[in-house]
């Protein structure tokens, strides 16, 4: 990892962690909402940005994890953070359900499906699908996690903990990115007849880049849904896919570092402009606007070199 | 024993485009044979089913004794038949080596978990293929170029990194289509070289090329195809005196 990236990180977990201190809790809370985002951003950016698969019903997974989560929560009496993993297991295996057929389609043709897909689930919870969803009232009285016999409810205890969680993501999909399993997300993403022609199986790895992103954003509904203590289909509309996407192509797609900042930026820029009251989306889709025309590969299209001088230098030695 | 590759009555049709008809022919291992024939003949359509970008409409092709036919892509280039493509796709906006690596992706096997836990394992592999990817590199006359984008290459050497990154996935067929395309003379006769060293690695080459200096230098045999059928097959002096490929390429005086 280079060094100006690590500062970088640095920097925002230093602020992170002296947020309590730095701010009221609305602002804690805006933060965590940046949090959540960033997760669901960088979920969706294995699909969209490292794969090239347009997809834009991601909050449908973001519901389906929510949901997994408060109906054991509630039914069961599952601890929610213990609910965690299933309600990623479940969301990976809806969406490897879901992208099975449509997967091979092309950009647009999948943008459509995935829309309608997004529109199906939140129909579905609205109608009370299993009897569990309770339908446009959603799931109330979800317990708070406990962690270590400490009760996690106030903003700034949760902030630690959507923040440890974001922290682990992108370790975890740093390391993703410099591997085989993510070269091959990029040689599709470049050009998939070629990847297919080198011997990738390019379905294979569409499929998991749909069930890794929709597994994150599963377990990030799972925290949401911790944090809120009652869901309701609203929660999860086409805006909110329409959001994440922005977020994705806003920050920079592929780019970890970039997409991070495409999530602060579009929760934080309504929060900054809110004294123009009605008009601040104005400026907010203005800013979307010109944004695009200036600067279409996004505002830090930055992708970590996945191999340097050093590098070739000491394979060389040792061939 | 049969031939490595094997083409039997094979029939590709679009629509009402009869693109490949009837076509059979065989490869045998260790040589390396020209698939010529004018522009519109059947060439690249036939490559592509071998390799399995189309299915034939009819008919079957065998590699090593097993169809083929119906095999995806991947599979195939597994089994041991890689490909170049005559319109370059290189992956533009990654680096030489990460292109070669994707050749290497069907022989290292490291998956999701070993990434995200960054196994012993894991890490011996990238190592060994990022070795081999070097090699490769080396091997076609790329070294010390590894870490340029594909598509800061001049154009002679973007056509060797494509065969760099087929020769990374250890292929038995080495599948060539128009490699001299764009070339100069200098860097087609370093092609011809090229194309020696990789049969004496005991690679079988099976080439298109319009460059008949190149084909009649580097093949062992010829298949020429003209209107998606065979005309003629043999050795290269066979077919410059062949009356028929004659008049395919340059035409009978209308009498």
């Amino acid at each position: 990892m280079s060094r100006r990236l690590l500062t970088g990180y640095l920097l925002a977990a230093a602020l992170v962690a002296a947020a309590p201190r730095l701010f009221d809790a609305y602002q804690v809370d805006v933060l965590n909402s940046v949090g959540l985002y960033v997760l669901l951003a960088l979920s969706l950016n294995l699909i969209l940005g490292d794969a090239g698969l347009f997809n834009m019903g991601h909050a449908a997974f973001y519901a389906v994890g929510a949901y997994v989560a408060a109906v054991l929560n509630t039914r069961l009496g599952v601890p929610i953070l213990w609910a965690m993993p299933v309600s990623g297991l479940l969301a990976a295996a809806f969406g490897l359900l879901v992208a099975r057929p449509v997967v091979h389609l092309r950009g647009d043709y999948l943008l459509v499906v995935t829309i309608g897909l997004g529109e199906i689930v939140r129909i579905a919870l609205v109608n009370d699908v299993l009897g569990l969803t309770g339908g446009a009232n959603g799931i109330f009285g979800i317990a708070r996690p406990v962690i270590f016999g400490q009760k996690i409810r106030r903003p700034e205890e949760f902030l630690y903990l959507i923040w440890g969680f974001v922290a682990l993501t992108v370790f975890l999909f740093h390391r993703l990115e410099q591997s085989r399993f993510g070269r091959a997300l990029t040689y599709l993403r470049e050009d998939p007849v070629a990847a297919e022609g080198s011997g990738i199986d390019t379905a294979r790895y569409r499929l998991m880049a749909f069930a890794l992103g929709a597994a994150w954003a599963g377990m990030t509904g799972a925290i949401y849904a911790a944090k809120m203590t009652i869901i309701s289909p609203e929660s999860f509309s086409f805006w909110e896919s329409v959001l994440v996407f922005l977020m994705v192509i806003l920050g920079g797609s592929g780019s970890i570092p970039g997409v991070m900042l495409g999530a602060a930026i579009v929760v934080l820029m309504p929060e900054v402009f809110r004294d123009l009251a009605t008009a601040r989306m104005l400026v907010f889709g203005l800013v979307m606007m010109v944004m695009m025309v200036v600067r279409p590969q996004g505002l830090l299209p930055w992708r970590a070199p996945r191999f340097r001088r050093a590098d070739a230098a000491r394979a060389e030695a040792s061939r | 024993m049969s031939a490595l590759l094997e083409l039997r009555q094979v029939t590709k049709i679009f629509g009402g485009l009869t693109a490949v008809d009837d076509v059979g022919f065989d490869v045998e291992a260790g040589q390396v044979v020209g698939l010529i024939g004018p522009n519109g003949a059947g060439k690249t359509t036939t490559f592509n089913l071998i390799t399995g970008n189309h299915r034939p409409t009819r008919g079957t092709i065998r590699f090593d004794g097993q169809p083929i036919t119906a095999l995806l892509t991947n599979r195939i280039v597994r089994l041991g038949v890689a490909r170049t493509f005559q319109n370059i796709r290189l992956f533009q906006q990654l680096t030489a080596l990460e292109n070669v690596l994707a050749g290497r992706h069907c022989r290292t096997s490291a998956g999701l978990l070993a990434a995200l836990l960054r196994s012993p394992g894991q890490r011996r592999e990238e190592r060994a293929a990022v070795e081999r990817s070097l090699a490769e590199l080396a091997f076609v006359g790329l070294e010390g170029r590894a870490l340029e984008l594909a598509r800061n290459l001049p154009y002679g050497d973007q056509r060797r990194l494509e065969i760099a990154r087929a020769l990374a996935a250890e292929p038995r067929l080495l599948i060539l289509d128009e490699p001299a395309g764009g070339m100069n003379e200098q860097e087609t006769d370093q092609l011809v070289g090229l194309i020696g060293r990789i049969r004496e690695r005991g690679v079988t080459v099976l080439l298109i090329e319009h460059d008949m200096s190149l084909v009649m230098r580097a093949c062992d045999r010829i298949v020429v195809l003209e209107y998606g059928k065979k005309i003629a097959e043999g050795t290269p002096e066979a077919i410059q005196r062949d009356p028929r490929v004659i008049e395919a390429y340059l035409g009978t005086e209308a009498t």
